[in-house]
């Protein structure tokens, strides 16, 4: 299938971008790699008047340093941040997800805020910015502003970020040395969207964040399993056993491929998986 | 309201400069446009890997891909893999493993090996599988694909 009639444009600078949203008439969609919202559009799902390609826009580029964060901007293409020697330093976490993330050429023109900003439920992006405690700057014609991340994700599709919002950086805390990181997902095929996936971090103080994707209308943190977990240095059997009893308290969705039980046990699979593989 | 727009770009070492609607995919914008047929259109939602073809040097799917997105770059499509990519040996080997039957996939999955090669990767069965994994083929059942890519690595090492 083809994609419907629209307009198409491609403003080369925030402020651009901020003005075609803020008129209502022109009934806006942000085009960033396009990985999700083409095949959107070819199936007739999404059916916006006007495309704002923001591909050029030279702010929302490039990866920075600062001096406790690391902060992406929302053009970052996947494969950026594969070859990112600050990714690589300052998030781990986000290299042990990124091969998971569909394929390479997918990953060649996909990009972190297009992901952010779409809030699919399977994707494991939003889970690793739940996982890190990371923010979202959000930039519309009143200012900027900065949303945490467990405040971002509202649903399927659904996100904190108003339309007339641009996401302009994705923020994330560097990681400290005494730090430990799990993911692990399970998928159909390899690169595919994942039937249920987990993200873990820890802290050097022990306290665990545990996010899952793929199990609900969004990825979510696992309060329950948290408060679990949080204090141990090393995960035993049983204390495994009830981390995966905990799980319960996620209202599980299903989908084509999974019954909501099913998923249940695929989270708990993911869990002790990811759990055994901290590092 | 913008419904057409002027692209210009580089296929395979040529330039073009096009009129397109702005809907029109860069698979279609090939195919109908500049008339490379080499390029084919399959799922037309990024899952099957048949529209694969590099984009800017690296693979992209040209499905999920606006003409319109690819003005000013480079493109290279199966057209120009002998010539622009060098990679006959590949095509060669494809043909004497029995790489493709009704050849569908056949240019999707060239570019992902050729991409997969050039990367510096190992003839290594497992890791060719993985890379190909965002490629379907419904013919040959990947072991004939995964074959010519592991001879080409290993004739390109001496």
């Amino acid at each position: 299938m083809k994609a419907p009639d629209f307009s198409y444009e491609k403003p080369t600078s925030i402020s651009d971008v901020l003005s075609l949203l803020a008129n209502d008439e022109l009934d806006c969609q942000l085009l960033a790699g396009g990985q999700s919202l083409m095949p959107m559009m070819n199936f007739r799902m999404a059916n916006p008047g006007t495309l704002v390609d923001i591909s050029g826009v030279s702010e929302l580029a490039g990866i920075t340093e600062c001096t406790d964060t690391i902060k992406i901007g929302a053009m970052v293409r996947y494969c950026e941040l594969e070859q990112s020697t600050i990714i690589k330093t300052h998030c781990p976490l986000i290299n042990l997800v990124l091969p998971y993330v569909a394929h390479a050429a997918i990953r060649n023109r996909g990009t972190i805020g297009g992901s952010i900003g779409l809030s699919d439920p399977a994707a494991e992006l939003p889970a690793v910015l739940l996982a890190l405690d990371g923010s979202i700057e959000v930039t519309s014609g009143d200012g900027v502003r900065l949303e945490p991340a467990s405040s971002f994700f509202k649903g399927v599709y659904e996100t904190a970020c108003e339309p007339d919002e641009l996401i302009t950086k994705i923020i994330l805390p560097k990681a400290h040395s005494q730090q430990k990181f799990g993911f692990h997902e399970v998928a159909r095929r390899h690169g595919d969207y994942a039937m249920a996936g987990v993200c873990i971090a820890q802290d050097s103080d022990l306290s665990i964040r545990v996010a899952f994707f793929g199990v609900a209308d969004k990825a979510i943190r696992a309060t329950n399993v948290e408060k679990l977990l949080s204090g141990s240095a090393s995960f035993s059997q049983d204390l495994i056993k009830d981390a995966q009893n905990a799980t319960s308290e996620i209202e599980f969705e299903g989908d084509m491929n999974a019954s909501p039980e099913a998923k249940q046990h695929i989270a708990n699979v993911v869990l002790e998986r990811a759990l055994k593989g901290m590092k | 309201m913008t419904k057409t727009a002027q692209i210009a770009v580089t296929v395979n070492g040529e330039k073009y400069v096009e009129d397109v609607p702005v809907r029109m995919n860069l698979a279609d914008f090939l195919r109908t446009k500049l008339g490379l047929t080499g390029t084919h259109v399959g799922c037309e939602h990024g899952v099957c890997g048949a529209c694969t073809l590099f984009l800017d040097g690296v693979t992209a799917r040209s499905c999920l891909t606006l003409a319109v997105q690819a003005d000013g770059a480079q493109i290279t499509t199966i057209e120009g893999y002998e010539t622009v990519k060098n990679a006959s040996d590949l095509i060669k080997n494809f043909h004497n493993r029995n790489a493709l039957q009704c050849g569908y996939c056949t240019a999707g999955m060239l570019a992902t090996s050729i991409e997969y090669i050039e990367q510096g990767n190992p003839a290594d069965r497992e890791k060719v599988k993985e890379h190909i994994s965002g490629n379907y083929c419904r013919c040959t059942g990947y072991q004939a694909i995964v074959d010519a890519i592991c001879t080409t690595i290993e004739e390109r090492q001496g």
